[in-house]
């Protein structure tokens, strides 16, 4: 009966519940999907690994290191490989097909970044192939690469077209790895501007150095800039993390804008949600009366009031979590170029349900508190 | 149904009620002493303003004087806290109130169900209970109804069986049929006559109706909040 009574009382007033419901799913909808943007936007931070450390030149990242580096890097206490990578920045056909290019040495940097699962197959066919590459399973898709085609790059940074044959499809170890970048031989991009443009032959974007012990990072990383201190190329070191977060903390105000936004959304259906139960209670005044003179308790009262608002909670956010996931996959489809792991966590689905909940406990605060407290003979009044 | 207890079954003792406007205190019942039987059918009349209305609330135990005594069925009502006076409510006053009162999203079974939640019932039994009340009324036949699919005279049926359902010591009824055309308000008073007749359920009605009064035993006529008399009608 109790549950009879709430849901038929939830839906007593169609149009209003089912505007109240829309806006409710909408604002979940909204907040779930301006969460999994910020995901996306840190997603990279959060996939890098903490036993990685990233050496790149202490004035900027656009300028180079000397290929010498590597053996000293090698040699401090505490790593246990190095591998190096050249940011490449071409495009494939057109400017707006741009995707991440890394020049690696392949089987150092596959040996450091495990997370990029390879079949035996294609790992040997690129690592004997000075001009083959290795692509993302999701950049595959978007581009419809296949194993053995051969794409063009015209360089930005490295002038010139590029030739690369596709030796494997890399997928990711879980969903935080990104599958959307290109990797190609460090030693095909060298060898190339020895001859194209030797002045710019031998240098390195950045050295990865994989460490044995995480907690030795911030010691190691010291150690490696010490190493280098004076010298015309004094370097920067920080883990994988921290050099993803930088690129982030670039971006930190519109971070900042989208969070505030999705709080917002949430703030504004609070505030139609609470409207509506507050009519709602209004309006029912005589019939919380004649419950009380019954001898119902306030208790009883604020059970009904607090299950209307849970149920109609409920609804529009079991929708809006429900709408989250295709719309979400709508939306890497048309923007996914922009973020490479655009995936609804957990944790978004769980702050879904909490801010749902919360809309219905907090709007349903004071109408319950005014119901609980309406004197009988008062509540009768209000009738006819 | 519960046995009745001795008479007096309400001892009303000297009761004063005021009500506060603002700044403005109004008087409203100014030191009323009176008892009513058991099996009583007792109407309440006066004009607008005479307090008669505050004096049934005070009986039904949904308002509370300002001094006075207030005894019924040997509970002196006036010292329960709330939560005392709503089981007290739920297991001895029956209400039936002018506009009825029902609940419009339940159906008519479903209404005077409702009391039988505060009971320890099973759901099967509160059904049965609730449509046995529904066939003393007679609507057994529109259990289902909303009450907007009943009219106004049917309606009051069921708040009458939702009255009854609890089997309460008294039942109090203000302007029962103050929303009714004349043939549903007799019906509904010749139910409430038999009631009181067959079943010996205390009532006590508020009216402005005289042809309506005069189905109770007596009346008892208040003015500017003092009894101005009581007047015998049926035996």
């Amino acid at each position: 009966m109790l549950f009879t009574l709430i849901f038929r009382n939830a839906f007593r007033h169609r149009l209003r519940t089912l505007l109240t419901i829309t806006g409710l799913t909408v604002a979940i909808l909204a907040f779930g999907l301006l969460s999994t943007v910020i995901s996306a936007w840190y997603a990279g931070a959060e996939g890098a690994s903490g036993a990685r450390l990233i050496t790149r030149n202490a004035i900027s990242l656009i300028f180079p290191l000397p290929l010498n580096y590597r053996e000293k890097i090698r040699q401090i206490d505490g790593v246990r490989s190095v591998s190096l990578a050249n940011w490449f920045g071409g495009v494939y056909k057109e400017p707006k097909n741009f995707f991440p290019q890394f020049a690696v040495e392949p089987e150092s940097y596959l040996g450091i970044y495990t997370e990029y699962r390879l079949t035996d197959e294609e790992r040997r066919e690129f690592l004997h192939d000075r001009k083959g590459c290795i692509v993302g399973a999701k950049l595959a898709r978007t581009y419809g690469f296949k194993v053995g085609d051969t794409i063009t790059l015209q360089g930005r940074i490295f002038p010139g077209n590029w030739d690369f044959v596709i030796r494997g499809i890399y997928t990711g170890r879980d969903a935080k790895t990104d599958v959307s970048q290109m990797l190609f031989h460090w030693d095909y991009l060298n060898e190339t501007l020895k001859q194209r443009s030797p002045g710019r032959a031998n240098a390195v974007g950045v050295y990865i150095a994989e460490i044995a012990e995480q907690g030795r990072a911030a010691e190691i990383s010291r150690a490696i800039d010490a190493q280098f201190r004076n010298s015309n190329a004094e370097t920067l070191t920080e883990t994988d993390r921290a050099f993803q977060l930088g690129f982030v903390s670039r971006t930190e105000s519109i971070v900042v804008a989208i969070r505030i936004v999705s709080y917002l959304v949430i703030f504004i259906i609070l505030a139609v949600m609470a409207n509506t139960m507050a009519m709602t209670v209004r309006e029912r005044s005589a019939e919380y009366a004649t419950l009380k003179a019954l001898g119902f308790g306030p208790a009883f009262l604020v059970l009904l009031i607090y299950g209307e608002s849970l149920a109609i909670a409920a609804i529009g956010g079991g929708i809006g979590i429900a709408a989250t996931f295709p719309a979400a996959a709508a939306f890497a489809k048309t923007l996914g170029k922009f973020f490479p792991v655009f995936e609804v966590s957990n944790t978004t689905v769980a702050l879904q349900v909490l801010w749902a909940l919360a809309v219905g406990l907090v709007s349903a605060f004071f109408p319950a508190r005014r119901a609980a407290r309406v004197k009988i003979v008062d509540g009768l009044r209000s009738i006819g | 149904m519960s046995e009745l207890p001795a008479s007096p079954l309400v001892s009303l003792r000297d009761i004063v009620k005021t009500y506060h406007r603002g700044q403005q205190t109004v008087p409203v019942l100014g030191g009323i002493t009176f008892d009513i039987d058991a099996g009583e059918f007792l109407a309440l009349m006066g004009p607008s303003g005479s307090g008669k209305s505050t004096l049934l609330n005070l009986i039904a135990g949904i308002d509370r004087p300002d001094s006075g005594q207030l005894v019924i069925g040997g509970v002196d009502i006036g010292v329960l806290d709330e939560a005392e006076l709503a089981d007290w409510r739920a297991q001895n006053v029956g209400f039936i109130f002018q506009f009825y009162n029902l609940m419009p999203v339940l159906s008519a079974l479903e209404n005077v169900e409702l009391p039988l939640l505060l009971k320890d019932m099973t759901r099967r039994e509160r059904r049965e209970r609730a449509l046995l009340a529904l066939e003393m009324v007679g609507l057994a036949d529109r259990a289902e109804h909303a009450p907007s699919e009943l009219s106004g005279g049917q309606q009051q049926r069921v708040a009458i069986a939702r009255a009854l359902i609890t089997d309460p010591t008294l039942i109090v009824a203000d302007e029962p049929t103050g929303d009714l055309d004349r043939e549903s308000a007799n019906d509904i008073l010749h139910l409430m006559q038999r009631l009181n007749d067959e079943i010996g359920k205390t009532i006590v009605m508020v009216t402005h109706d005289s042809r309506a009064a005069g189905h109770a035993h007596a009346i008892m006529h208040l003015e500017k909040g003092e009894l101005s008399g009581r007047e015998e009608v049926r035996v």
